[in-house]
């Protein structure tokens, strides 16, 4: 909402300079955007009068002024073919810096002549685009005058944020009743006399609704003004509309724009001539449209409130007028419609129809419903005055809603809500100014709302009101109390693994990501998802239409996008969710994570190696770990989700069924696919899956159990069937002697000719720690052959030779 | 028999004479070893009669003695020598690189939604949170935006597709749904920060389709409007880490707060450059507000018994001031160079006793 400081100052009262009106503005929740001051940026730019233009001794295009700023004569050289001796022009001194080009004046020599200063064209002020000349300002501009009051630049625009809820400060005059309200002046009363009609209109104003539709427009207001001299507008008109960035059309449009924004109440003007019989305000019907003011032609359906006469539609009611019925500068009789429209329906209508207008944006917020007439007749007086005419008798269909709602207030509430002290004669006060009528009733006030707060019907409302007004500045800082001593943790387990994933992923050298939860279809596809459910209806872009099942084809991309830049080892990982179907158990919190190219790069010493399944492996078990799972018990299944490599992946789980994380290469064809080569390994770990600890956790340690004889290394070979896994071997082996093995590794996996096909060598070391003596020989060998003993029976494996 | 003097002299001149621990080693065993010339001598000693043992034994064990620490003196000297001349070999061009440590990194937004935790654990606050895809009444009802209300079409709200049953989810446009389902599932009095994603169909310059916020909650019987100022006013000093901040409420709207406060904090626009806690300047930071009574009596609270605030601010915009980078789209491109330039290492982890950054 734009106003200027003079138009402010036609309905308030006020010896405020701007900076006080803008920042009250502010304060009381009116926020001001923009301050635009055209008087302050030109000021430096004064009327001249040119003395003499000569030509220059030594260029044939320029001339050589001597000026009168009024207080002085400066030499200008100028290069205007208009420059002409006894001229008036607008005159730069130095030192200015000029506002259409950013030039900075400083005293120059042009070809040998000095030159002080700069006579200026409309370009060069910001004025339009035109440089053919320098300004050519009226003969009788007073001399020394500031350039701006002259072009009726002098008038400071001001840009207010109005919030939903204020529909009524879409008016200057609602504006300046907030400010009265706030000490900033008092609020000029409305002069607005009922103008006598001289006849009866013509033309009749049909609701016709069924009754469950009845509040599409409960009330029209029209006249008929006969015998009207349209034509542009005057001049204070003019520099009001343009001022806040209408452009002038004509004076009945303008006058309909001019008592929008001044009053907030929105009007149409019908050129009488154009219309056929009489008005009928009704549900828009399937198949009709209408060719609007902005030139669109919009398809009509039962859900628009539309406007017909006996041809068809001629208006969307509440929203834009049509094109065939408008008024033009041939316009003799006008048909003046001042009305309600449904806030709901006007909003639904013109969101369909993608129709942005001054009513629109007034009527969806709700107008004033107790100001139809009197807007009317505003209008009324403002054409007789500018255009001239013969009015009617008002013609009102249905009548004024019923607005009258009482609110109580308890002057305690406002302290206990918001702190403020506001002593209660106060209260009463700020809500008499802002038109609301406060009736002590017991120790509480009875408070009739005005017709023009719509939002208010409600006590935290007035609370509201009552301490915007007297000053959020007031506001006390307390501190909440303080729940304990000592702050208490507050993470949930969840959290907490969220939080100990990220350390411990990006300490093992991984960058993390956040990336969009939505992806491509197609690569939702390849990751298992990419359901109809998890569309978007309105994406922002096709290539951002699809809630991710997984984090992995992110960080694929992104993987790809570094590489296009040259950087091709990539570690990246994401904490973040996951969605496999819209509800909210559909969520799942995922720690995932990709390792591309090299372990490495190149190094003298030690060169890195392709990432491969193990990798992956270790990231997923080591965040386990860091996350407190119990990774003793977690048992490796070869295979993972589609999107793996199904050779080379596997799952970490509990039991068949709770599976904590899947790791390995990522599928060759969804690489292919995602346009990203390879090697390329991956992780996912659902960090929900992972048990809580049951019961009290205790912070106390187990007793360190260790002994100090020396511990024996045992290192076996065993030829087993290809299809074994290393940890049958692992298992087996621990399970010779639980008490006394240690640790078993696997040092060495060989498969080839030497073995035979179908098997492969896996060696073990065995690590035995006595606990009570040092072991004999014959004790080692014995343990050795029950662990012998025990992988053959579990895997068939057999000692190699 | 030689004299044993001219004996002490030849063998003490070939210890001297070895120039290296073996040489020394075969000088040793010449003397000493079973075979030794000494070693011989001494054996001799038994056919000696009485008187003349007497008279050489005491001698030959002084040299014997003599003749092993000469021998030891010797071999820490050629050590000492075999060393120096190691070392002189022993040479590494100590400026070339050290094997390769990839440095990880941790998210600005991450980073600073555990400095928000860590200040906000620090006042009683617990962490709540929720899910991305809403349904309507959770994102807009409960919180007083109804149908067709202009506040509903300023959200620019993603929409899944239709369900069968003609509903639509929708992707979560603010922190707010999960202000009405902590109140619905647990009892007040609530102090709980809200953090998490948060999606608007906007993308230009400085807005991203998905973004981050933060939202905090109070309800109990008595917290105002007061407090909900010194809660912010404590948590700028603490997240900006610096010893005064101005604040400045003003009045605005929110449908689920009444009222409601833009919050604005002191700040210097300096060439381009945002300095918080300096200059004159206002910068918005976030909005707030005491929560509706329509919004507590949506989750069945009574606003006559109940009350309490709400705020909530953009986490990546507050990650942007605090550390001045520059373009939010950037903080989800994923560039290496930007994560390794503007990322945190895994060992900052802010804490309140060590200060929230370095």
């Amino acid at each position: 909402m734009k106003l200027t400081l003079s138009w402010l100052k036609e309905h308030l009262e006020t010896d405020a300079d701007l900076q006080t009106v803008v920042d009250k503005l502010t304060d009381i929740g009116l926020e001001v955007e923009e301050v635009i001051d055209r008087a302050a940026e030109l000021a430096p730019f004064t009327v001249a009068h040119v003395v003499s233009a000569e030509q220059h001794p030594n260029a044939d295009k320029l001339r050589v002024c001597i000026v009168d700023t009024g207080t002085e004569q400066v030499q200008v050289v100028c290069g205007a073919p208009n420059a002409r001796t006894g001229m008036k022009g607008v005159f730069a001194p130095s030192g200015t810096t000029i506002p259409g080009t950013g030039l900075h004046l400083k005293p120059t020599n042009i070809r040998g002549v000095d030159s002080n200063g700069m006579l200026c064209s409309e370009r060069e002020m910001g004025l339009s685009d035109d440089h053919e000349g320098i300004i050519d300002l009226p003969a009788d501009a007073k001399v020394g005058e500031p350039f701006a009051a002259l072009m009726g630049l002098g008038d400071p625009v001001i840009d207010i944020a109005i919030t939903p809820n204020r529909q009524d400060c879409l008016g200057v005059h609602g504006i300046a009743r907030d400010l009265a309200a706030a000490g900033l002046g008092r609020l000029k009363t409305l002069d607005i006399k009922p103008v006598p009609g001289d006849f009866d209109s013509p033309i009749g104003v049909d609701l016709d609704f069924p009754a469950d539709r009845t509040g599409d427009c409960p009330m029209f207001a029209g006249r008929l003004i006969r015998g009207v001299k349209n034509g542009p507008s005057p001049k204070w008109l003019q520099d009001k509309l343009l001022a806040i960035g209408l452009r002038p059309i004509s004076t009945l449009v303008d006058i309909t724009n001019y008592v929008t924004y001044d009053l907030n109440r929105p009007l149409h003007v019908f050129d009488a001539d154009k219309l056929k019989g009489n008005l009928r305000v009704h549900p828009g019907i399937k198949g009709e449209s209408l060719l609007a003011l902005d030139g669109k032609e919009y398809p009509l359906d039962p859900e628009i409130c539309a406007i017909s006469d006996d041809s068809g539609p001629v208006s969307l009611g509440g929203i834009m007028g049509g094109e065939t019925t408008g008024c033009t500068e041939e316009t003799v009789n006008v048909f003046v419609e001042a009305a309600l429209f449904d806030p709901v329906r006007t909003a639904a209508s013109g969101r369909r129809l993608n129709i942005l207008s001054d009513a629109r944006y007034r009527f969806e917020r709700g107008v004033d419903p107790s100001f139809v007439v009197t807007g009317m007749e505003a209008a009324t007086r403002l054409i007789m005055d500018l255009c001239g005419g013969t009015p009617s008798h008002l013609v009102v269909s249905g009548k004024e809603p019923g607005w009258k709602r009482t609110v109580t207030l308890r002057p305690h509430r406002v302290a206990q809500l918001t702190g403020i002290e506001v002593p209660e004669p106060e209260m009463v006060r700020i809500l008499g100014e802002l038109g609301f009528e406060a009736n002590a009733n017991g120790g509480d006030y009875r408070v009739s709302v005005p017709p023009w707060r719509n939002d208010v019907d409600a006590e935290a409302d007035l609370i509201e009101d009552i301490s915007r007004i007297y000053g959020f500045d007031k506001l006390p800082t307390e501190t909440l109390p303080r729940l304990d001593a000592v702050a208490r943790p507050t993470l949930t387990p969840i959290q907490k693994r969220v939080r100990t994933a990220r350390r411990a992923l990006a300490g093992r050298g991984m960058m993390e990501a956040v990336t969009w939860s939505f992806l491509p279809r197609e690569q939702a596809r390849l990751f298992g998802g990419g359901d109809d459910q998890l569309v978007l209806a309105n994406p922002i872009s096709s290539d951002l239409d699809t809630m991710r099942p997984s984090i992995l084809p992110n960080l694929i991309a992104a993987a790809g996008r570094n590489m296009d830049r040259g950087f091709a080892n990539v570690a990246l990982f994401e904490v973040g969710p996951q969605y496999a179907d819209d509800s909210p158990t559909g969520q799942a919190i995922v720690a995932a994570g990709i390792r591309r190219g090299d372990t490495a790069g190149r190094h003298w010493a030690a060169g890195g190696r392709p990432v491969d399944t193990f990798d992956a492996k270790a990231d997923a078990l080591a965040t386990l770990a860091a996350c407190g799972a119990p990774v003793q018990s977690l048992q490796v299944q070869p295979g993972a989700a589609d999107w793996y490599h199904p050779g080379r992946s596997g799952a970490l789980q509990l039991g068949p069924k709770n599976v904590l994380a899947w790791f390995g290469d990522v599928h060759p064809a969804v690489l292919d696919a995602m346009d990203v080569k390879g090697p390329l390994v991956a992780f996912e770990l659902f960090l929900a899956n992972i048990p809580t600890p049951k019961g009290r956790a205790t912070t106390t340690r187990p007793p360190l159990d260790i002994s100090d004889l020396q511990a024996v290394e045992r290192d076996f070979a065993f030829v087993v069937d290809a299809g074994t896994s290393a940890d049958q071997l692992i298992r087996a082996a621990r399970g010779a002697d639980k008490a006394l093995i240690a640790d078993v590794q696997v040092f060495d996996v060989y498969e080839g000719e030497r073995i035979g096909a179908g098997k492969k060598s896996i060696a073990i070391s065995v690590r035995l720690e006595p606990r009570e003596k040092t072991l004999t020989d014959a004790e080692i060998d014995a343990i050795g052959q029950k662990v012998v003993a025990q992988i053959a029976k579990a895997t068939g494996g057999e000692l190699r030779n | 028999m030689q004299d044993i003097a001219e004996i002490e002299r030849e063998l003490m001149a070939s210890v001297t004479a070895a120039v290296d621990l073996d040489g020394l080693e075969a000088a040793r065993v010449a003397a000493l070893g079973k075979k030794g010339r000494l070693s011989g001598m001494m054996r001799g000693l038994g056919q000696m009669d009485p008187d003349e043992r007497k008279q050489v034994a005491p001698a030959l064990n002084q040299l014997k003695d003599s003749l092993s620490e000469a021998i030891e003196a010797r071999r820490a000297e050629l050590r000492r020598a075999e060393l120096e001349a190691r070392l002189a070999e022993e040479r590494v061009d100590v400026s070339l690189p050290v094997r390769p440590e990839p440095e990880g990194r941790i998210h600005p937004i991450s980073q600073v939604m555990d400095e928000i935790a860590e200040i906000f654990a620090d006042m009683g606050f617990a962490i709540a949170e929720g899910p991305d895809i809403e349904d309507d009444f959770h994102n807009f009802t409960a919180l007083n935006i109804p149908e067709e209300h202009p506040a509903r079409q300023m959200m620019d709200t993603f929409y899944l597709n239709e369900r069968e049953d003609g509903s639509r989810m929708v992707l979560r446009t603010h922190t707010s749904p999960v202000q009405i389902r902590t109140m619905e599932s647990k009892k007040p009095p609530h102090r709980i920060v809200i953090p998490g994603r948060t999606f608007r169909s906007d993308s230009d310059q400085t807005h991203t389709p998905m973004f981050h916020q933060v939202e905090g909650l109070v309800i109990d019987k008595s917290t105002h409007m007061g407090h909900l100022k010194g809660t912010l006013e404590a948590f700028a000093r603490a997240f900006f880490e610096l010893d005064e901040v101005r604040i400045r409420f003003r009045p605005s709207h929110f449908p689920f707060t009444e009222p409601s406060a833009e919050v604005d904090i002191g700040c210097a626009f300096d060439k381009g450059q945002i300095r918080i806690g300096e200059g004159e300047d206002w910068l918005e930071i976030l909005g707030c507000g005491m929560v509706h009574p329509k919004v507590l009596q949506a989750v069945g609270l009574d606003p006559d018994e109940w009350q309490g605030f709400a705020w909530g601010m953009g986490i990546d915009r507050i990650a942007m001031l605090k550390y001045g980078i520059p373009d939010l789209r950037a903080f989800f491109e994923t560039d290496l160079r930007w994560l390794h330039h503007y990322g945190f290492v895994p060992l900052d982890v802010p804490t309140l006793g060590g200060g929230l950054s370095r």
